[in-house]
């Protein structure tokens, strides 16, 4: 059974409603979603090339549980074990995975785990990516915070203790263009340690414009890296160019950045195929920018508003948990990130196997950290969520939850120079 | 497995065994390249003999190729001008390049190695460094245009073999470039663990040319490296490890 995203809102005019339904049934009026725009970047790199020849050839069913226990016994995970341990012979293995995967994380990690927040500063969008709650066609309520109003947000946050922060946005360069969030990523850098971004994609030179205002980090989420599945989900905007977001997080080195993240969003497509791109595609940007600090993270679809029905289908946590041990027995230097879609429980867990990270103090509306930390009442405007969160904890929740879990919880490791 | 074939700038090689010219009699050449399955033999223009009487390229069978190395070059532009040579005295497109500076244990100078392999790519020659396994001039290897990359296993000529496993191991696991060790290799074993590894080839020289039976130890280094590079391509098995008991499991906390 798969998701129905198809939701249409009454405030919709009848000829809004019309195109909407028009790009949903028929591919033709859909723009080409693997040409560039004018606008767009295009460098020189074989790496989409070589992570989606991999996934094409990908077949899981032939592995058995002799290649998984062969993987898990090799001091070092080729891209075959690594394909061995996504199977599906791999699934009795789990706990032995879960075994090799915290030995791996001790190494290099210690016991330590990350903490951050994320802030939506604009949820504006003008995609139309069918199971995302700031998609143009949803009806929820818009903002864009203003600088005044930004700084205020941060206050808040950085007054919980948060020394690392995530600005977010909706996609969208009219309502919220590169300098409005360059200016956001400088006050960032007066409250926070560590700023990361993710918004859309952009060309190097705009990364190199970003780091300059502060930013280190930029995780840019592929979605699927099933090209014809990401035709079928985006149907609309910047972010139907599938191969210039493919390349977002390497323009983004060259703009030099010391760190990108990235993931598929499991439960959009054949979730074993696209954890093998999304681990393969850091894999192949660290071998050619060694310097780069690479990171993974692994959301799974979660209900919007105005469709609560939205699930991630057959990865259950026991899939997502493979996926995870997976990831770290292949790539063991690599940051994992495990954000609040996932249940208190469950990142406990994962926290002690495979996971380094993990945000607290989360909010993916607008505008609304101080009612959501205080509790008081907000006194202006807020902006709705992109998805329903699980774990609300809060930062001091989390930071003494870590530490009651064994775990050495760190606030930033680095400096920005 | 029987697609499997070395590929050198280009160049498809069915054995993966190359052989060195040095230290023996040119008479046993022949006997060595046939037994030893060889299908490069390196050659060191620098020190070939130069009088008529004995000319090495005489004793190297047809269909071999040639790997004119520069071999006594100290620094750069030494190595690029023994290079040339080489191509003019009609050895092809094919040079290993080995500069080293000291006359003791005869280490290569790795940034020199750099410089000369940068040159010489950009000259259209097929560039195989010898080197210290270092991942970082690895790196600036592939950049400069090389076409593999030759880690030392230990001091050349010393037979003593892997040393320097490890960090051979890594340039296996993230150089791209087929990974040759070369120099140290001392016993058909230690050559037949580094195909295990994943090595695309082993070099040897010394080893033969001290061997109480020449043609027996090429025959023995033949074999040996086939028998690694076919371990490496079934995929080596499990390891059993004693007294590793299950702790409390991690992945009680998983539902739904």
């Amino acid at each position: 059974m798969d998701n129905n995203f198809f939701i249409d809102s009454d405030k919709l005019s009848d000829s809004a409603l019309a195109k909407k339904h028009r790009l949903e049934s028929d591919p033709s009026v859909r723009s080409d979603h693997m040409a560039y725009l004018p606008d767009m970047e295009h460098i020189s790199s074989d790496i989409m090339d070589r992570v989606l020849s991999e996934m094409n050839s990908f077949d899981y069913n032939k592995y058995t549980g002799l290649d998984v226990r062969r993987a898990l016994t090799h001091d070092t995970c080729s891209v075959e074990d690594f394909k061995a341990l996504l199977s599906p012979a791999a699934e009795p293995f789990l706990e032995q995975m879960a075994q090799k995967a915290r030995l791996e994380t001790q190494k290099h990690f210690g016991n330590t785990v990350y903490l951050f927040t994320p802030l939506y500063i604009a949820n504006y969008c003008e995609n139309y990516c069918v199971y995302c709650g700031f998609n143009c066609y949803n009806d929820i309520r818009r903002m864009k915070l203003n600088m005044e109003q930004i700084e205020h947000e941060m206050k808040v946050i950085a007054d919980s203790g948060m020394e690392e922060i995530l600005i977010l946005t909706g996609e969208s360069r009219s309502k919220s263009g590169i300098e409005y969030i360059g200016e956001a990523c400088k006050l960032a850098r007066k409250y926070f340690r560590m700023v990361g971004i993710e918004i859309y994609p952009v060309n190097t030179d705009e990364y190199r414009y970003l780091h300059e205002c502060g930013v280190d980090y930029v995780t840019v989420f592929q979605e699927t890296y099933d090209s014809d599945r990401y035709e079928q989900l985006h149907l609309m905007g910047h972010k139907r160019v599938f191969p210039y977001r493919f390349e977002a997080q390497e323009r983004a080195l060259m703009g030099g950045m010391r760190g990108i993240a990235g993931s598929a969003l499991l439960g959009l497509s054949d979730f074993r195929k696209d954890a093998l791109a999304s681990a393969l595609h850091m894999y192949f940007l660290q071998r050619k920018y060694p310097h780069a600090e690479i990171s993974l993270s692994c959301p799974r679809l979660r209900p919007i508003i105005n469709n609560d029905e939205i699930n991630p289908l057959d990865v259950h946590e026991k899939q997502l948990c493979q996926i995870l041990c997976a990831y770290r027995i292949f790539l063991p230097f690599c940051g994992i990130t495990v954000s609040s879609r996932e249940s208190a429980q469950f990142r406990n867990g994962i926290v002690k196997i495979a996971a380094t990270k993990v945000s607290a103090g989360v909010s993916t509306g607008i505008g609304d950290h101080e009612s959501k930390y205080t509790g008081k009442e907000a006194d202006s405007a807020e902006g709705d969520e992109q998805f329903e969160i699980n774990d609300s904890r809060s930062f001091s929740k989390m930071y003494s939850d870590m530490s009651g879990e064994g775990l050495q919880p760190v606030l930033n490791d680095y400096l920005y120079v | 497995m029987s697609d499997d074939k070395l590929v050198i700038g280009g160049r498809e090689f069915n054995s993966r065994f190359i052989l060195g010219s040095g230290k023996y009699s040119l008479s046993l050449i022949e006997a060595a390249v046939n037994y030893a399955g060889a299908e490069i033999i390196t050659l060191a223009v620098r020190r070939a003999n130069t009088t008529d009487s004995e000319n090495i390229l005489d004793y190297i069978p047809k269909g071999v190729t040639l790997l004119p190395n520069t071999s006594g070059a100290r620094n750069a532009d030494e190595a690029v001008r023994i290079a040339r040579l080489a191509r003019e005295l009609g050895c092809g497109d094919f040079v290993k390049i080995e500069i080293m500076r000291d006359t003791k244990y005869l280490l290569p100078d790795n940034a020199e190695t750099v410089r000369a392999t940068e040159i010489l790519a950009k000259e259209g020659f097929v560039v195989m460094p010898y080197m210290y396994p270092d991942l970082n001039t690895a790196r600036d290897l592939v950049n400069a245009g090389a076409a593999s990359v030759m880690p030392l296993a230990s001091p050349i000529g010393s037979n003593k073999g892997l040393a320097t496993r490890d960090f051979i191991q890594i340039l296996i696991d993230e150089i791209d470039l087929p990974i040759i060790v070369d120099a140290g290799i001392g016993r058909p074993s230690q050559a037949c663990e580094a195909m295990e590894m994943g090595a695309a080839a082993v070099m040897s020289n010394t080893a033969l040319a001290t061997a109480g039976d020449l043609p027996a130890m090429a025959e023995a280094f033949r074999q040996a490296v086939q028998a690694g590079r076919k371990a490496y391509l079934s995929g080596l098995g499990r390891i059993l490890t004693r007294g590793a008991s299950p702790s409390d499991s991690l992945t009680g906390f998983l539902h739904d």
